[in-house]
C-alpha cells in the first residue's frame, strides 16, 4: 500500500512543485500574472524547451545525454530561412517541406550522435559536446555568421500567443506540445520500444542477454532525440522569424534541467513525458513571474538552480527509503 | 532412470596459451539437478559458456536431448531451451517484474505492448512462489525474490536446461531454501539444472549428481548420494604443492593488532583475533565470506556496525574517528585486492604512486614537495621490491601486472607501516612475480612486521603463513598454527563452517 503511493508520489512530485511555483506568484505578483494573455505566454515560453525536453527524455531515461540540442536548435533556424529563399512561400507546401528538412537535418545530426555513441563506443557527454561545437559551427558557415532574414509565412503563426483563428486559444505550438506529450507518453508506457528504451538505462547487460539489439535501440533515441530537437527548432523559428545561428545558446541546459525536475535521472532508466513538460512549465512560470515582480534574472538563475538540485535531492530522499 | 539430456564430449578450450579445457566430458539427465564443482579457476565458467553459447569450443561435441547441438551466441541458446542464470543477475532494477520477465519476448498488437500477466504469474506459480507482485518494481523486491523472478524467465522461455552460477552466494538461509523449494517443484516436472556452488553442503542438499573440474579436466562425477564432502575436497583439490614458497622462522612477539567482535550482519559475524609482531596469518574462505570486507572494517575503510580494533596501543571504534588516516598514523597499512580500481592510479608515475600515502613525509610546511628527497625514497623501496621499470616517472600502466602489484606492495612499505593488511596480493600476476612477494612477505615478518594475508590459493597459504583462519559466511574460525591445518580441513571449514 505504502509503496504504492510512494510510486504515486513520483508522479505528482513535480506537479505538486509545479502547484507550489504557482501559487507563490499568485501571492507576490502583480494581478496581471493571472490575466488570460500573460497565461498563454506562459505557455508559449514553454513550447521549445518542452519539446526539446520531450526528446532528451528518450535519452536521459536510456542513461545518455545530448549536448548538442542548443545548437540544433540554431542549425534548425538557418536551415529554415535559407531554405525559404529556394522554395514558394506562397504554397504551404514549399513553406512546410523547409520545416521538414530542417527537421530531417537535424534527425540526422542525432542519428550521427547515436552511431558515434552506440557503435564506436565513446561516451555520448564528450560524442555530443563535439557535436555541440560541430552544430553550431555548420551554423555560423551556412549562416555567414550573419543573421538571416526570412520572407513571412504561416510557420510565424506557430508561436503566436493570439493564434489565428481565434478558436485556437493557445499557438498552434502549444498544441502541437501537447500532442507530442501524449505521444512520447504512450511510446514510453506501452509499446515495445519504450520498454527498450528503460532498459537500456536500467541494465544494459540484461538488455543485450535478452536478445535486444542494445546498439541500434541507442541510435533510434538519438535520432528522436535529434528529430525533437528539430522540431524544437522550428518553434524558435517561429519566434525569431529569422535564422540566427547564435540563437539558443546552452539551452540544453534548461532542457536537461527540464527532464530533471520532472524526475528523469541521469543514471538512466527513470523519466516521464509528462513529468519533463511539466518541469519545462514550472521554469517558464518562474522566470516570468520574477520578470512581472521585477526580481533580477541573477536572482532568477539562483533560484532555478535551487529548484534543479532540491528536486534530485528530493528524489534521493524519496529512494533511500 | 532419465534420460540423458545434455552430453558435452571431448570438450576443449584455448586462450592464447592458456588452456582452459583440456578434453571435458559431462552428462546430464533429464530432470535432476547436476552440481558442477571447482575451485576458482577450474574451468567451471568456460565451459557453462561454451553451453550456453558465449563461446565457441575448439574441439569437442555436444547434444541436446539427442540432437547435435551447437549455438551461434546466446539467442540460440536460449532457442533451444538452455538459459543462464549469472551470479550477478540481469535484471533490470527500475522495470516491474512482469516486464523483467517478458523482456524480449514482448507481444504487441499494432504497436502496444499486450501485457502477459497470465503467463507470468503461471511461471511464477511453477516455482510456488504466486505471492510476488508482478506490479512491483524489481528494485522493491529482495534478493532472493529476484533469484525467483529470474528463474521464472526462464520457464516463460521454455527452457529445458537451466544453469545456475553460484545462486545462493547472496541469499539468507530461508531465501536458499524457498530457491530449493523452487529447484525441486521444477525437477519434478521435467526441468534439468545445472548448479555451480562452493557451497558443498547445500550441493548435497540439492543437488543428484556431480562433476569436478580441476585444472581444465573433468577429474571425476558420479552420483551425490555416492560420495562424501571430504571426497569431493579431494577431487577438488588433489594438486602437489609446489615447491616456491621460502619459509624461515620468525621470531613471534608481542600482540600487535587486537580485533575484538567486528560486527556487521550479513557480510562479517563477530570477527575476532590478534595477530603478533612478527606472525603471517593467513586468511582462506571463499569468494564473499567477508574476507574483504573484515580487512576493510579493520582498516577503517568502511564501518561495521560493532567492534573494537586495537593498533598496538590505540584503540579504535568503527565510526569514531577511525579511517583510514587514523590507521596509517598508528602503523597500520592496507593493500587493496583489486590493484586497478582501488590499488593505484595507473595512469599516473610510479613515482607518485608509490608515494601517495606517505607524502607528508615528503613535503614542507606549506605543501610543497621534495621531489628529490621523494624520488630518492621511492627508488629505494621499488629496487627492495624489485619492480622492473625503466623510468620511475613512467606511468604504472606501463609495467606488466606483477610489477604493478609490487608497485602497490611498496607504497604500503613506504608508510613504514608495523603492521600489513593484504589482500589476494598474488592474485592474477605471473609465476615469478609471486615468488617474489612471497619471498618479500617472509623477509618483512623476519624483521618484525605483522602480516594478515588474505588468500583464495590454498597452497600459498600453506607455504609462507605462520598462522591460519578460515571464514565462512562472515564467521571465522579460531586461528590456529597452520601445522594444524591441512587443506581438507581448509576446505571443509570454507564450504560448511564447521571443522
Amino acid at each position: 500500500m505504502i509503496k504504492g503511493l510512494k510510486d504515486k508520489l513520483a508522479v505528482l512530485g513535480p506537479f505538486v512543485g509545479l502547484l507550489f511555483v504557482f501559487a507563490i506568484f499568485l501571492i507576490i505578483s502583480p494581478r496581471s500574472f493571472i490575466s488570460g494573455y500573460n497565461l498563454k505566454t506562459i505557455i508559449t515560453q514553454t513550447v521549445i524547451v518542452g519539446i526539446g525536453a520531450l526528446g532528451m527524455t528518450f535519452v536521459i531515461i536510456s542513461g545518455g545525454i545530448d549536448l548538442s540540442v542548443g545548437s540544433l536548435i540554431a542549425l534548425v533556424t538557418i536551415v529554415i530561412a535559407k531554405t525559404l529563399h529556394l522554395v514558394d512561400v506562397h504554397s504551404s507546401l514549399g513553406v512546410w517541406s523547409a520545416a521538414l528538412l530542417a527537421i530531417l537535418v537535424s534527425s540526422f545530426v542525432g542519428f550521427l550522435n547515436g552511431f558515434i555513441t552506440a557503435i564506436w563506443r565513446i561516451v555520448p557527454f564528450i560524442v555530443t559536446l563535439g557535436m555541440m561545437q560541430i552544430a553550431r559551427g555548420l551554423a555560423k558557415w551556412l549562416a555567414n555568421e550573419q543573421t538571416v532574414v526570412a520572407p513571412m509565412t504561416g510557420l510565424n503563426n506557430l508561436m503566436n500567443v493570439d493564434p489565428e483563428p481565434a478558436w485556437l486559444i493557445f499557438a498552434p505550438g502549444v498544441w502541437l506540445m501537447i500532442g507530442l506529450t501524449a505521444i512520447v507518453f504512450i511510446v514510453l508506457k506501452y509499446t515495445v520500444f519504450g520498454r527498450y528504451v528503460f532498459v537500456l538505462g536500467s541494465n544494459e547487460q540484461a538488455a543485450r542477454l535478452c536478445g535486444i539489439k542494445v546498439r541500434l535501440h541507442r541510435i533510434w533515441v538519438y535520432t528522436l532525440g535529434g528529430a525533437f530537437a528539430g522540431i524544437a527548432g522550428v518553434m524558435q523559428f517561429a519566434n525569431l522569424t529569422i535564422g540566427d545561428p547564435t540563437a539558443a545558446v546552452g539551452l540544453e541546459l534548461d532542457i536537461i534541467a527540464a527532464v530533471v525536475i520532472g524526475g528523469g535521472s541521469l543514471s538512466g532508466g527513470e523519466g516521464s513525458a509528462v513529468g519533463s513538460i511539466l518541469g519545462a512549465l514550472m521554469m517558464a512560470i518562474l522566470r516570468n513571474g520574477c520578470n512581472l515582480v521585477g526580481i533580477p534574472t541573477y536572482v532568477q538563475n539562483i533560484l532555478i538552480g535551487s529548484i534543479i538540485i532540491g528536486a534530485v535531492a528530493i528524489d534521493r530522499l524519496r529512494h533511500k527509503k | 532412470m532419465p534420460d540423458i539430456l545434455l552430453h558435452m564430449e571431448g570438450i576443449s578450450k584455448q586462450f592464447e596459451a592458456v588452456v582452459a579445457l583440456k578434453n571435458v566430458d559431462l552428462s546430464v539427465r533429464t530432470g535432476t539437478v547436476h552440481a558442477l564443482i571447482g575451485e576458482n579457476g577450474a574451468g567451471k565458467s568456460t565451459l557453462m559458456k561454451i553451453l550456453s553459447g558465449s563461446l565457441k569450443p575448439d574441439a569437442g561435441a555436444m547434444t541436446l536431448g539427442g540432437a547435435p547441438y551447437s549455438p551461434d551466441g546466446p539467442k540460440q541458446a536460449r532457442d533451444a531451451g538452455v538459459s543462464m542464470i549469472y551470479q550477478e543477475l540481469t535484471l533490470a532494477p527500475h522495470l516491474t517484474v512482469e516486464e523483467n520477465m517478458t523482456l524480449g519476448v514482448e507481444l504487441s498488437r499494432g504497436g502496444i505492448i499486450q501485457r502477459q500477466w497470465a503467463r507470468a504469474a503461471e511461471a511464477l506459480a511453477m516455482l510456488g512462489h504466486a505471492n510476488i507482485d508482478l506490479r512491483k518494481k524489481v528494485r522493491e523486491i529482495s534478493l532472493g525474490q529476484q533469484q525467483l523472478v529470474e528463474i521464472a524467465r526462464s520457464l516463460l522461455l521454455q527452457s529445458r536446461l537451466i544453469i545456475m552460477d553460484e545462486p545462493t552466494s547472496s541469499l539468507a538461509r530461508e531465501d536458499t531454501l524457498a530457491l530449493f523449494g523452487a529447484i525441486n517443484r521444477l525437477r519434478q516436472q521435467g526441468v534439468t539444472f545445472i548448479y555451480i556452488s562452493h557451497f558443498l553442503e547445500e550441493i548435497q542438499e540439492i543437488a543428484d549428481d556431480y562433476t569436478v573440474l580441476r585444472d581444465g579436466e573433468s577429474v571425476s562425477s558420479g552420483c551425490m548420494r555416492e560420495t562424501t564432502i571430504p571426497r569431493l575436497v579431494a577431487h577438488m583439490v588433489g594438486r602437489p604443492l609446489e615447491q616456491m614458497f621460502p619459509h624461515h622462522p620468525h621470531k613471534i612477539g608481542a600482540v600487535v593488532l587486537a580485533i575484538r567482535g567486528i560486527d556487521h550482519p550479513p557480510h562479517v559475524n563477530k570477527v575476532s583475533f590478534e595477530l603478533h609482531a612478527g606472525e603471517i596469518l593467513g586468511v582462506a574462505g571463499l569468494v564473499g565470506a567477508g574476507r574483504t570486507e573484515t580487512l576493510r572494517f579493520i582498516f577503517g575503510l568502511d564501518d561495521a556496525a560493532a567492534g573494537e580494533i586495537t593498533v598496538r596501543d590505540k584503540t579504535f571504534q568503527p565510526g569514531r574517528g577511525h579511517h583510514p588516516g587514523s590507521s596509517l598514523k598508528a602503523g597500520l597499512s592496507m593493500m587493496s585486492e583489486n590493484r586497478k580500481d582501488e590499488g593505484l592510479a595507473i595512469n599516473l608515475p610510479i613515482r607518485n604512486n608509490i608515494s601517495f600515502s606517505s607524502l607528508a613525509k615528503f613535503s614542507d610546511l606549506f605543501g610543497r614537495l621534495k621531489l628529490k628527497k621523494e624520488t630518492k625514497a621511492v627508488t629505494r623501496v621499488a629496487d627492495r621490491v624489485a619492480i622492473k621499470y625503466a623510468n620511475i616517472t613512467d606511468p604504472v600502466i606501463s609495467l606488466s601486472g606483477g610489477n604493478q602489484q609490487k608497485s602497490a606492495l611498496a607504497r604500503v612499505l613506504l608508510d613504514g607501516s608495523g603492521i600489513l593488511l593484504l589482500d589476494e596480493p598474488t592474485r592474477g600476476i605471473d609465476v615469478l612475480s609471486k615468488v617474489e612477494i612471497y619471498t618479500l612477505i617472509d623477509e618483512l615478518a623476519t624483521q618484525g612486521l605483522a602480516i594478515v594475508l588474505v588468500s583464495s590459493y590454498l597452497p600459498e597459504l600453506f607455504g609462507i603463513c605462520d598462522s591460519l583462519a578460515v571464514m565462512y559466511r562472515g564467521k571465522m574460525s579460531a586461528v590456529r598454527p597452520i601445522s594444524q591445518w591441512d587443506e581438507q580441513a581448509v576446505m571443509r571449514w570454507a564450504t560448511t563452517g564447521k571443522a
